[in-house]
């Protein structure tokens, strides 16, 4: 095996999710010595470097960002979350004088085809409510100290944070431009924060996401935009006090040594993607991409000890870190694989085992990161615009955690067959969430807490196709004979369809029944931001995102849809 | 009705107080805004303007019309009485949109709701450099090398005091509560402060000494023109015809600096000729200021200013003159199609540590073009500077440096170039800028030839006398009342 990168030589421009700090060329990460804090607060500091694009053609100015830009903050985040367990609050800061961010590089945006665009939203959405994550589930909080302009998505990261502080020069404004400037929405959560996290009144909510220069100082704070305006002379001061107030109610421990995340060992060829516990094959004819996902040979280490020992080798993280890879290689390397199957192999017992031991030291600072690792692993499937089949067979093993692949699945077929079986755990009953905040479990029954019990009570146990079907787990249990043609057909049947319709058909369907702020950002703000993405009014010859900075005037076209 | 006599008679006399062809009396709009922002003014005067100057009866230039006599009415004037007047070009009825997307269309009498933003902020922009260069040189008085120089400082001031009305009156008319705030925020920045500077970063520099002031108002005041006479193309018409006033004034400021070199100069050139000197240590002995010196200065201003001008290539700018917010400098006069659409220029950039020169969308580059446009008029005064040494028999002459040398803001931001355009390590530039930049001992030097000169008639040994006087009054007329 391989740590370097290397990439299929079908596939031009290749791009890498993996990186570590030695190679950042955007942001910094800064850790306060022990006297200014006891090594509690991190500094994240973005520095954007104007030749740094992940692609040709534009310059990232004024702190502005592209996927690779974002690429960098997940694995600063990563980092932080497993390598500096005692960090427990981390501010986001710039390097720019009176710039913060001023988001996402509309050049990028301009010169990007939709899927290009679609991709970047979703990662950098996943990237913020995974900040969201970790702030909720393990006491790591953010502050965001806008030191100067903080525009579009520089203002969406901002609210990403649990604090927003902006410096009360006269000058410098929180802004959401995109609607008056570009004729589009902010992309990364914008509108769905300021409504449902920081409660902006909506008309004032209006009135801000129409305005291109924002808002600043005293009106800012008073309409509920940020947390704080300080004066210059102040600010890093008052900045650095709520960071240590912050990282004073963490639970974050205060003296324990991080795990270091060593590179993934992987290697990439035609034939698809090879992790240790993760296989990708793909199949460009078929236009199919399938997932094996390999169960230890053992439930592993049970005292944290040797679990700390383990580290990044301990499985469910060095699982989670394959496939979060995988599925962001995929996602967009390869856009025209439209079904990913999704297969498990391995002994049901050693991960209900590993589910017990993740149970029993939940409470632990690394254990409880393992978990949030592959809740947000796992809540990607969640939101991936490719339809997804999860096949059970003999010598498969969906159980406990990795059930959960099958939950996000669009069906489950599986193999009636008296070696076929799946198992639930505790894990599928807390700690695995949906984007959505609620558990595939519940999602798949509407919250009807009768069937959610009848599946509880069985918790441990090898279920059969027979009962699996019966308890409403799997789709089909076609037999033996009819196996391979009913796969077969349901394949084929589902390449066959519109690939948008299919989109739009899955991303509906897997979050029925109720919604909630990040339900809303990647249902609600996505599609209609993906509508707008495509409309002539944004992306024709004269649409406001193609003509933005060239100095012509968009031309729209005025009848309401 | 019955008591419209004692309600005139308790109502302030505008047209008094504050000279004005804006129908201030007529208005109750924008008397609401200035009696709130008037007192304001007047205390950010007393606060930040000139120090040690309420008793001073100075000879100052007061515009009360814009007629031929009525912009230059000359008179003594306690400076806290000085009346700042609200004067516009008057309206040319049949003005025309003359560049960008609504070309031939009427100028705008309102600002259309599009392009309220984008407007307020030019407006701001501008009008934040006015009252910042007069908190800059708050402390020169106490050096002057002449009351002559005094008055002219004055001036300057209390025109720079105008020119901030002239933008507040166009906040206050034509930008309802948004404009009011705008306005008084306009009082509250400092230039230097930390907590509350200045917009643009030039602004918040120290004008720490006389030679100091000459080159701001020679480089940097003639980024001002320059920018008026671009605003003063715009489509909102007010906008245009409060900015052409404003540049009838501004050509005095950048006399002042020009002259006010070119005094130096003289007053170099003669203590090197009388004394066959060259050597800049020698020169300095004789309490002039040697072109080593001068040429620093030269180099930091210019670079300085063109800084101003912003990005070379800037969406904003293309934006403003397709909106038909900003033109080119001249607009009325160059001969194209006034859109620039399928139009390129050539902007320098250094890739592979060489400057070249690239060719981008014209309407892209317009700041850059603007730039150009400047660096055009300067390099014609270095030329009649130089005509000094030339006319002594000293074979030294004052040079611009490269676009690219000293720059914070643009595409050469980041690099280190040389005043010849060479790009050069960070090292080399440590160790060589103290050749090209005003030093601390530079500074020290040119401080320790400032002194108070106000016998009326005499002038500081560093500096010759004007060829005239103000207003074809005598040099040594008292142009300053101490009482």
């Amino acid at each position: 095996m391989e740590a370097v990168a290397q990439q299929p030589s079908s596939v031009a421009n290749f791009v890498d999710f993996q990186t570590e700090p030695s190679l950042y060329r955007h942001w910094k990460l800064s850790i306060a010595p022990a006297i200014q804090g006891g090594g509690r607060v991190a500094r994240l500091i973005m520095d954007v470097q104007e030749d740094g694009g992940i692609r040709p053609g534009y310059k990232l100015k004024l702190n502005s960002y592209d996927l690779g830009v974002d690429i960098e903050l997940h694995d600063a985040l990563q980092r932080i979350r497993f390598e500096h367990p005692a960090v427990a609050s981390v501010v986001i800061a710039s390097a720019k004088p009176r710039i913060f961010c001023s988001g996402a590089n509309i050049y990028m945006l301009g010169l990007s085809s939709h899927a290009w665009k679609v991709n970047f939203c979703k990662f950098t959405n996943e990237t913020r409510n995974g900040m969201e994550d970790s702030s909720a589930h393990s006491g790591l909080k953010f502050i965001a100290a806008c030191n100067g302009s903080t525009a579009g998505g520089g203002y969406e990261l901002a609210l990403a944070c649990d604090e927003i502080v902006l410096i009360d020069d006269r000058s410098s404004t929180v802004s959401l431009p995109e609607a008056p400037l570009l004729g589009v929405l902010p992309g990364t959560g914008g509108l769905t924060r300021l409504t449902d996290k920081r409660r902006v009144r909506r008309d004032l909510a209006d009135v801000f996401s129409t305005m291109p220069e924002g808002i600043q100082g005293e009106r800012a704070k008073a309409w509920g935009l940020v947390d704080a305006v300080v004066k210059p002379q102040d600010f890093d001061a008052y900045v650095m006090s709520r960071a240590l107030a912050l990282a004073e109610a963490s639970d974050r421990p205060r003296d324990a040594q991080g795990v270091e995340l060593t590179p993934l060992e992987r290697t990439i060829d035609e034939r698809g993607y090879h992790y240790r516990h993760v296989d990708v094959m793909l199949e460009p004819q078929r236009r199919t991409a399938t997932f094996s996902i390999k169960a230890p040979e053992s439930r592993g280490p049970a005292s944290l000890q040797e679990i700390l020992t383990a580290g990044a080798k301990w499985w469910p993280l060095q699982m989670a870190r394959e496939l979060d890879d995988a599925i962001l290689s995929l996602r967009v390397n390869h856009l025209d694989l439209g079904l990913w199957v999704f297969k498990t192999e391995g002994d049901p017992a050693n991960i209900l085992g590993i589910d017990s031991t993740l149970v029993s030291h939940r409470d632990h600072w690394f254990v409880r990161e393992v978990i949030g690792m592959m809740r947000r692993t796992f809540a990607r499937v969640d939101v991936t615009s490719r339809s997804i089949y999860a096949i059970v067979e003999p010598g498969s093993c969906f159980a406990g955690s990795l059930f959960e692949l099958a939950l996000a699945a669009d069906r489950v077929y599986m193999l009636d067959d008296s070696k076929s079986s799946v198992a639930l755990s505790e894990m599928n009953f807390g700690g695995l969430e949906a984007v959505n905040g609620r558990t595939r479990l519940a999602g798949r029954f509407y919250g009807d807490a009768s069937r959610i019990d009848a599946v509880r009570r069985r918790a441990g146990a090898a279920l059969g196709p027979g009962e699996a079907s019966e308890l409403g787990l799997v789709t089909f249990t076609p037999d033996e004979l009819d196996w391979s043609d009913e796969i077969r057909l349901a394949v084929e049947s589902r390449l066959a369809l519109s690939p948008d319709a299919m989109t739009g058909l899955e991303a509906n369907l897997r979050f029925g029944g109720g919604e909630t702020m990040e339900s809303r950002i990647f249902g609600r703000l996505s599609a209609w931001q993906n509508w707008i993405f495509i409309r002539p009014n944004a992306v024709g010859p004269a649409g406001a995102l193609k003509v933005y900075g060239t100095g012509n005037r968009p031309k729209f076209d005025w009848e309401r849809v | 009705m019955a008591n419209t006599a004692e309600v005139t008679q308790q109502a302030i006399d505008y047209t008094q107080r504050i000279p004005n062809n804006v129908d201030l009396a007529n208005d109750r709009a924008l008397q609401r805004a200035l009696e709130r922002w008037q007192p304001a003014f007047l205390s950010w005067w007393g606060e930040t303007g000139p120090e040690n100057t309420a008793n001073l009866e100075v000879y100052l230039r007061t515009a009360v019309s814009v007629d031929r006599d009525g912009w230059a009415n000359f008179g003594y004037v306690r400076m806290p009485e000085y009346r700042w007047g609200i004067f516009l070009t008057p309206r040319d009825e049949g003005r025309n949109i003359h560049f960008g997307d609504q070309r031939g269309q009427p100028a705008w009498q309102d600002v259309p709701g599009e392009y309220r933003s984008p407007l307020r902020r030019i407006i701001v922009t501008q009008g934040d450099t006015e009252p910042a260069s007069v908190e800059q040189q708050r402390l020169l008085g106490a050096t002057c090398p002449s009351l002559y120089d005094l008055r002219n400082l004055f001036q300057v001031n209390v025109e720079e005091g105008r020119h901030l009305w002239a933008m507040v009156y166009l906040l206050h008319r034509y930008f309802g509560r948004d404009g009011r705030e705008e306005a008084e925020a306009l009082l509250q920045r400092r230039s230097g402060d930390a907590n509350n500077p200045r917009i643009l970063t030039a602004f918040n520099e120290k004008t720490s000494h006389w030679l100091a002031y000459y080159m701001f108002t020679f480089f940097t005041d003639r980024d001002g023109k320059f920018q008026l006479a671009a605003l003063a193309e715009s489509a909102f018409d007010p906008l245009a015809r409060t900015t052409r006033f404003m540049l009838t004034e501004e050509a005095h400021h950048m006399f002042i600096g020009e002259s006010g070199v070119a005094r130096i100069l003289q007053r170099t050139c003669e203590a090197m000729s009388q004394n066959k000197f060259t050597d800049p240590a020698q020169v300095r002995a004789q309490g002039v200021i040697d072109f080593d010196t001068l040429q620093k200065f030269v180099n930091f201003h210019y670079s300085a200013t063109l800084d101003l001008f912003g990005s070379e290539i800037s969406s904003n700018a293309a934006s403003y003159y397709t909106g038909g917010l900003k033109g080119r400098f001249s607009e009325a006069n160059l001969k194209d199609n006034h859109s620039l659409t399928e139009d390129f220029y050539a902007v320098q950039e250094v890739a592979g540590g060489e400057i070249v020169a690239r060719q981008v969308p014209a309407l892209t580059a317009l700041n850059a073009r603007l730039r150009d446009d400047f660096t055009r008029e300067i390099q014609a005064g270095l030329d009649r500077w130089n005509r000094i040494p030339e006319k002594f028999g000293i074979p030294i002459r004052l040079k611009l440096p490269h676009a690219g040398f000293h720059r914070k803001i643009g595409s050469f931001a980041g690099h280190y170039i040389t005043p010849d355009g060479r790009v050069i390590s960070k090292e080399d530039w440590e160790r060589q800028s103290p050749a090209w930049l005003p030093t601390d001992q530079d500074h020290a030097f040119v401080n320790s030839l400032m002194g108070r000169v106000i016998e009326p008639g005499q002038f500081a040994n560093w500096i010759a006398p004007p060829a005239r006087g103000i207003n074809n009054l005598p040099i040594e007329f008292e142009y300053v009342r101490f009482n």
